[in-house]
């Protein structure tokens, strides 16, 4: 995920003028040079290894009783998609609407909310933690991404579902304000990562993604895409608008969302 | 006592003894570093979601121990503290300062953020590399203080520190500011020690913990966590409060610094040489 090599000279180069940035004032500028923002994001890659590694494949986010669930929860980002697409599916519940998967899959597909809620769903009770700070408790219910994932099934160098979703955080000519999120297929098929379209018993509210929203619950919010359209399998994050796989990754922010 | 030499009378009073190891110097300089950065990081972080919780979840409209904000009032904006019923005003730095010549809302000022600007993805990159190299400096810092006995000899109290007598003379000696000399400041005062092991065995390590528990993956891997700090925002708050101590620890220990001889101590801490003052000298 970073935007060049690391060379030992960059690291070198860069820590030393990291080091230098005692005088605050000296921050703003440092914190924009190239070595140095290679040098702290490589802290990252450090992250996502040992977390993973702590973590294995199956660990699983805690799940809370029906009596920890949080009164409000709070809808961030998004409230209401803008475009009309979106307006002509809630017209009339989402009969319309269908999910797409496809890219790097055998059988491409495309699900309907009933086919979805047809299938086998997993209900939750977690906690999601917003990349600010605050953190909610809600009880999610969906179809596994692993049970539509052995659905289609995957072409042998497929390495991440990217979600492709119906909201636009920033309106832009080129498009490039669409919400996007992406997982590798770790995440995708942890048995706790599902496609939810029920929120604490109820359908998914407008605020909340309707009608189909992503759980991960090992990550931090920005990765729980909401309102899905599509889902996307692909070897390489790079070809996709910013090229680091999300909204807010293409923004900064960390791809791998574990802390 | 007076040593006369040919020259004339020429006081002998001061010796310089080695009082830090290389590993103690230079893993106390990048310990500052990283607290430093890790602490004005913390504060744009902190600003991303200026309020803080008890408990499992907490956001907005949730009951909050500590908010920093900006309020709307008859007499215009003002910057406001709220810790539980009580309300602070604190215009000028916390909640409302100025950036540029203009009144911003913000919990803590640009002077004290990094980067100044708001800027949370840039916030947490540099927390987060920081806070692994404090890590790694600190594990370097205890093996080495484990192997050579700094620790041990240095940091642990003596006997005759820990009596109630001598704890309460200490303290009156702090407070006169007089400190020790001669012999007796070959080794560390009681207070010293105590609050040194209290920053490196507690204080230090619970920022680090307090800090994973906030992060979703480690309470995968680790759930005791979340049992431990009774949730992710009671955590959070705690790293907070760790944070404000470790502050605080820092002023006293600069200010002691200072008052007890800085030339000698900074030097003690850059090349590990300390003079000692002969006590009962009539300089």
């Amino acid at each position: 995920m970073t935007g060049h090599a690391l060379t030992r000279r960059r690291l070198l180069a860069g820590g030393a003028a990291a080091a230098a940035a005692l005088p605050l004032s000296g921050c703003d500028p440092l914190g924009q040079n190239a070595d140095v923002d290679t040098v702290l994001r490589s802290a990252e890659t450090l992250t996502m290894r040992v977390q993973r590694l702590l973590l294995g494949r199956n660990a699983l986010a805690r799940e809370f009783q029906a009596t920890d669930i949080s009164p409000s929860f709070r809808v961030n980002g998004t409230s209401r998609p803008g475009s009309e697409e979106y307006a002509a599916l809630e017209a009339d519940g989402f009969a319309h609407w269908r999910l797409k998967v496809d890219g790097l899959v055998q059988r491409p597909g495309a699900f309907s909310l009933a086919d979805l809620k047809a299938l086998p769903a997993r209900t939750q009770i977690t906690r999601h933690d917003c990349v600010e700070g605050w953190s909610a408790i809600g009880q999610w219910t969906g179809v596994p991404l692993a049970t539509i994932l052995g659905a289609v099934g995957l072409m042998p160098n497929a390495r991440f579902a990217v979600f492709h979703c119906a909201d636009e955080l920033e309106l832009t000519f080129d498009g490039s304000g669409r919400y996007y999120e992406s997982i590798d297929l770790v995440d995708a098929f942890h048995p706790q990562t599902i496609l939810a379209y029920a929120m604490n018993g109820a359908d998914l509210s407008v605020g909340h993604g309707a009608p189909l929203r992503l759980r991960v619950e090992r990550q931090l919010g920005y990765k729980h895409a909401k309102y899905l359209m599509r889902i996307e399998l692909v070897q390489s994050l790079k070809d996709l608008w910013g090229g680091n796989g999300g909204y807010w990754e293409d923004r900064g922010y960390q791809w791998y969302a574990g802390i | 006592m007076f040593e006369r030499t040919a020259n004339g009378p020429k006081p002998a009073r001061s010796t310089l003894i080695k009082r830090h190891s290389i590993a103690t110097r230079l893993t106390h300089w990048v310990n500052a570093l990283c607290i430093a950065l890790l602490l004005l990081s913390g504060l744009q972080i902190f600003n991303a979601h200026p309020e803080l919780y008890w408990g499992r979840y907490g956001a907005d409209g949730d009951p909050a121990v500590l908010s920093i904000g900006a309020e709307s009032g008859p007499s215009g904006t003002r910057g406001v503290v709220r810790v539980g019923s009580v309300t602070l005003p604190t215009t000028g730095v916390l909640g409302l300062s100025t950036l540029d010549g203009r009144p911003v809302a913000r919990a803590f000022p640009a002077w004290l953020t990094i980067p100044s600007y708001q800027d949370l993805a840039t916030g947490r990159r540099w927390h987060f590399f920081f806070a692994w190299l404090f890590v790694a400096n600190g594990l370097v810092y205890l093996l080495a203080g484990v192997l050579s006995r700094h620790v041990a000899r240095d940091l642990a109290p003596d006997r005759d520190q820990l009596t109630p007598r001598h704890l309460w003379r200490e303290i009156l000696d702090h407070a006169r500011l007089r400190f020790p000399q001669g012999d007796e400041a070959r080794r560390y005062n009681g207070l010293q020690k105590i609050s040194y092991l209290a920053v490196i065995f507690v204080l230090l390590p619970l920022m680090v913990v307090t800090g994973l528990t906030m992060s979703p993956a480690m309470d995968a891997a680790f759930p005791v966590l979340l049992d431990i700090f009774g949730g992710r925002q009671s955590a959070r708050t705690i790293h907070f409060i760790t944070a404000s101590l470790v502050v605080l620890f820092v002023l006293v220990h600069v200010a002691m610094v200072v008052l007890s001889g800085p030339l000698n101590n900074l030097r003690s801490m850059i090349t590990g040489r300390y003079a000692i003052r002969e006590k009962g000298s009539d300089r």
